[in-house]
């Protein structure tokens, strides 16, 4: 951090706790940024002259004459084209080795879009999952979050759809990834060719936790510049919100503030919001489509991570192994996209909603069947008609490894409803029937 | 108005929202001051007073704001302007109008005339010279949408007062007078079309508030039938996420039969309130041939709007409904969601250092979700006309559990209860209200059951609380079948859940998402509920319990078919005509 000339440095630190240190100082302005013995910092608390600073990296070592400089600014990052390609650490610097990016300084967790300015997302983003496009299918300007447990392969499924889907640019929020994710993403991005539309901002495991606070600010006002300024198609995968909620309850416990439920900070709720909210969908074409990673502790969605996300985003995925057919699938029972409705039937096939709920329906028929089954209980011939159709449905549609357009899953939905059950059953408006139904 | 000296102060302290401030003079409780951030002006309210100390939540966001800056006191509390003009605009939680607000973000520091006073109305007297009027009393009217929208006595004005002259019909500005009246004091005051009322402080500019009584037609058929909404009445939505809160609320705000319907988005998605802007626009109102934005106005705090201006948005909204409802007019309020509202009142708390309550909300929430919702109700005017507001609002329960603080404290003071339930949304069946859990106090008002029984049929109830015996008979039996399995429990016990699986299917669930399904007129949920329980007390016969499920899935099947198809059309009666034949395939002799 460069300092500048007649900029005023304090050396007299009155009070150190494990994130902040205090000292007494005149003109300071609320989050405004500082540097203490060059680790940045920023204004939490003013209280008369007393300021107290959040240090992101921790005061490990920082000594009571410590050299203070406030910067006068909050937190910016410089945003032009130059940042396409480019991997930063959680204060946009570069750490890829190559030179720093030349542009506009913009303030991170800037203001939010006015909701009459806003355009209803309506652009359907195709990633060839059945468990996503047929049952819960994404929409630009949407903001939706895997809720997976950390054995499963997130990452893997994310990138995924990151690649398939068609984003002029992918924004990467890395907060608390494993070195080993990091080079995983960077690898998979690396051989599909499309580098040149990454934009990363990692802090891995390695870097101090409280660090990952400033990683989605970041990652967002970049999809801004592009979004906004540029027009393009943006999605920001977000990975993984549990640990950068860990972080919050971290900081809100050192400054003495009361934990209400899980022992996450009171504001919890308003602090995620801030975060999903930038998804948007400009009327000028630019669109912010978020993507996150929450990780459960054993599936527990009732923790307050999870479950004030919930509430947040428009929706949710969950992963789950099918071990009837050993492969992942997209659970279709507690997965959820809550914008589907404004493309489905409209910008794919007219039966898409009946389907897809026929099938899910009959899904469910399935598993009731087989909790009989274990209890030792006689199966009727519905009954194992479903189980039969359940395992099919789940390996030629479900599996995350399917990659398949809209147009076929429903077609392969009405043959397998054609192969197990009668049209009663399947109950599904007549003119659907008629059309669909195999002969 | 007094012209008193404005208070001012200086800065002292900042934690987040929360401003410090000390100041030079007197200030009241919810006194509204601004904090002069280098040229911006940060809307704020006071909320302690400790000393010379003011605590002042700040309805904007703090950054770069320092020690030392002034404050000014405005010497009045938060409040909304009144007036011809609000009907169909979006405004924010401090009524600010967003379409009015200049480019793509929110700029900090930015006010808004909520109501355009240059704007002029046809204005027709209504009262004459030598008239007595109170505060609410009905001066004039004019046209807004298709509203008579009326021009009345300003609910700050205290006592009795004569009209001394009354303009004639004629078009005014809304800001100029239109009417002089002489006060208790004999002095004059004159009136215009707009006036100001503190959010905080309920309107009561009636006479009576009388136990409500008359149905309140929702289309929603599990609300409808099974737990009817009265006009004037509460009742909240708690759901887990994804258990369809938000769906429901739309239905409502589409279909229910109210003159005007305020919709406060609070502390939620921004994406639902657009898809309010977008589709409303659109949509026509069944009633009145128009487009249902017409009677629409949305005060949108949503999720990521600061956090503060959260707990106003709610009384805001409230506010605009007693002022309509002082006109005559049903009203019809929903926030989504309160808990969003109780998280608010959450943090400043917290901010404060308060002691806590349970899960650490402030210990006198229950009293500040009762008072809110005693603002709604039926009302008698000062002219002896009526005017009502009902009021629903959503509940986020955390994790899905009923047994927190804002469920608990909302189930004392809401009279209806539509609980979603995760079981029902998991399997599609939609709406997710639980038939069982689910409750309406409102039935059991002798007032009501008068009035369905003389407005819709005198077997009406009866009908009604059978079929919620067979729902709850129904999923006894099905306990059964569980515990003991299919063949371990007489064929009777099959019947009694398919026939309870009957009314969930036909008459609980609804598609919200299908144009003829979505709403249902009342005169259609009496033929249905009468068609369903026909079946229901019908004997049948069979001969082993593998041919009840098959069965009834045709009967459902045809029954669906029935509900997609338009009433009493050639579809519908070829439906009917259908299950009468499968029905008599099994009839018992």
């Amino acid at each position: 951090m460069e300092t500048k000339a007649f900029q005023k440095i304090y050396t007299k630190i009155t009070q150190i706790t494990k994130a902040t240190c205090s000292l007494q100082a005149t003109g300071i302005g609320y989050e405004e940024m500082a540097t203490v013995n060059g680790r940045l910092a920023q204004v939490v608390k003013l209280n008369g002259d007393n300021v107290t600073l959040q240090v992101f990296s921790g005061t490990e070592g920082i000594p009571t004459n410590a050299e203070v400089v406030f910067l006068g600014r909050p937190p910016v990052l410089k945003v032009g084209d130059e940042l396409a390609g480019r991997f930063f650490n959680a204060y946009g610097d570069p750490i890829d080795g190559g030179p720093a990016v030349e542009g506009e300084e913009r303030e991170i967790g800037g203001p939010s879009v006015n909701p009459v300015r806003r355009k209803q997302p309506s652009e359907l983003i195709a990633t060839g999952i059945a468990g996503i496009d047929l049952n819960n299918t994404l929409v630009t300007g949407q903001k939706i979050p895997f809720f997976a447990d950390p054995d499963q392969p997130y990452n893997q499924v994310m990138a995924q759809v990151a690649l398939r889907a068609k984003a002029d640019k992918i924004i990467l929020g890395g907060m608390g990834l494993t070195n080993d994710d990091y080079l995983y993403y960077k690898n998979v991005f690396d051989n599909a060719g499309a580098l040149d539309r990454i934009i990363s901002f990692v802090n891995t495991t390695e870097n101090p936790p409280v660090e990952r606070l400033l990683v989605p600010d970041m990652a967002l006002t970049a999809a801004e510049y592009f979004a906004f300024d540029k027009k393009e198609t943006v999605l920001v995968l977000l990975t993984d919100m549990t640990l950068y909620a860990d972080a919050l309850s971290i900081v809100s416990n050192r400054m003495d503030q009361i934990p209400s439920k899980d022992s996450m900070p009171g504001s919890l709720y308003s602090d995620l919001a801030k975060i999903y909210e930038k998804a948007v969908q400009f009327p000028e074409g630019g669109s912010i489509t978020i993507i996150a990673v929450t990780t459960l502790s054993s599936g527990d969605i009732t923790h307050a991570i999870p479950d004030n996300t919930g509430y947040i985003t428009e929706g949710q995925l969950f992963l789950r192994r099918d071990s009837d057919i050993g492969k992942v699938i997209v659970d279709p029972f507690r997965s959820l996209s809550r914008l589907k409705q404004l493309v489905i039937g409209k910008q794919t096939r007219k039966d898409h909603p009946q389907v897809m709920n026929a099938a899910v329906r009959l899904y469910a028929d399935a598993a009731n069947a087989k909790t009989k089954l274990e209890n030792g209980f006689d199966l009727t011939d519905y009954d194992e008609r479903t189980m039969r159709f359940a395992k099919e449905y789940s390996n030629e549609l479900l599996a995350i490894d399917v990659n398949v357009d809209t147009t076929f899953m429903l077609d392969k939905a009405w043959e397998l409803f054609g192969r197990h059950f009668t049209r009663a059953e399947v109950s599904i408006r007549q003119e659907f029937v008629d059309l669909y139904w195999p002969k | 108005m007094e012209e008193n000296k404005k208070t001012t102060g200086i800065v002292s302290g900042i934690i987040a929202n929360l401003v410090i401030v000390e100041i030079s003079g007197p200030v009241s409780q919810n006194e509204i001051c601004y904090i002069n951030l280098r040229g911006t002006r940060l809307m704020a309210e006071v909320i302690k007073v400790l000393g010379t100390k003011a605590y002042v939540q700040v309805f904007e966001s703090t950054r770069g704001l320092r020690v030392g800056e002034s404050v000014e006191f405005m010497g009045h509390m938060l409040e909304v302007t009144l007036g011809p003009g609000i009907l169909s605009r979006n405004f924010d939680g401090l009524q600010n109008d967003l379409d009015k607000m200049e480019g793509t973000f929110l700029r900090r520091g930015e006010y808004t005339a909520p109501i355009n006073t240059d704007q002029a109305w046809d204005f027709i007297p209504l009262a004459k010279p030598g008239d007595i009027v109170v505060a609410g009393s009905w001066l004039g009217e004019v046209k807004e949408n298709w509203i008579s929208h009326k021009i009345m006595v300003p609910f700050k004005f205290e006592g009795k007062y004569t009209v001394k002259q009354v303009q004639p019909a004629g078009t005014y500005k809304a800001s100029s007078p239109v009417a002089v009246l002489t006060g208790p004091d004999e002095r004059d005051y004159e009136v215009s079309m707009v006036q100001k009322w503190p959010v905080k402080i309920p309107i009561r500019a009636y006479t009576d508030k009388p136990r409500p009584f008359r149905l309140m037609e929702t289309g929603v058929r599990i609300i409808d039938t099974m737990n009817p909404i009265v006009e004037g009445g509460t009742g909240f939505i708690p759901g887990p996420f994804g258990s369809g809160k938000t769906v429901l609320q739309h239905a409502l705000s589409k279909q229910a039969e109210a003159d005007l319907i305020i919709v406060a988005a609070c502390g939620e998605r921004a994406n639902e309130v657009v898809e309010i802007f977008t589709e409303f626009p659109e949509l026509d109102d069944p009633r009145t041939g128009r487009k249902l934005m017409e009677r629409t106005t949305i005060i949108a705090n949503t999720s990521n709007m600061p956090v503060a201006a959260r707990e106003a948005s709610v009384y805001t909204a409230m506010t605009l409904g007693e002022y309509y409802r002082t006109m005559g007019l049903k009203v019809l309020l929903l926030a989504d969601s309160t808990s969003r509202w109780a998280q608010a009142l959450r943090e400043m708390s917290n901010r404060m250092e308060e002691l806590p309550g349970p899960d650490a909300f402030p210990m006198d929430l229950p009293a500040i979700i009762s008072s809110f919702y005693a603002r709604a109700g039926y009302v008698y005017l000062n002219n002896g006309s009526t005017g009502s507001i009902t009021f629903i609002g959503t509940v986020s329960p955390a994790g899905g559990n009923l047994k927190e603080p804002v469920t608990e404290s909302t189930k004392k003071a809401a009279r209806c209860f539509f609980a979603l339930s995760q079981q029902r949304a998991d399997s599609k069946r939609y709406p997710a209200v639980d038939p069982i859990d689910s409750y309406s106090k409102y039935l059991e008002y002798p007032e009501l059951q008068e009035y369905l029984s003389e407005n819709i049929s005198e077997d009406w109830l009866g009908s009604v609380l059978e079929a919620k015996n067979i729902l709850l008979r129904g999923k006894e039996a099905y306990e059964q079948i569980n515990i003991l399995g299919d063949d371990g429990v007489p064929i009777d016990y099959h019947l009694r859940y398919w026939k309870s699986e009957v009314i969930d299917f036909v008459i609980l669930q609804q598609d919200a998402f299908d144009k003829t399904d979505a709403s249902t007129p009342i005169k259609r949920q009496k033929y249905m509920l009468g068609k369903v329980l026909g079946v229901c007390n019908t004997g049948f016969s069979f001969e082993g319990f593998e041919e009840v499920n098959p069965y009834f899935k045709r009967i459902i099947n045809v029954f669906k078919q029935m509900n997609y198809s338009l009433f009493d059309s050639e579809d519908f009666k070829k439906y009917e005509a259908e299950l009468e034949e499968i029905i008599n395939e099994r009839k018992a002799a």
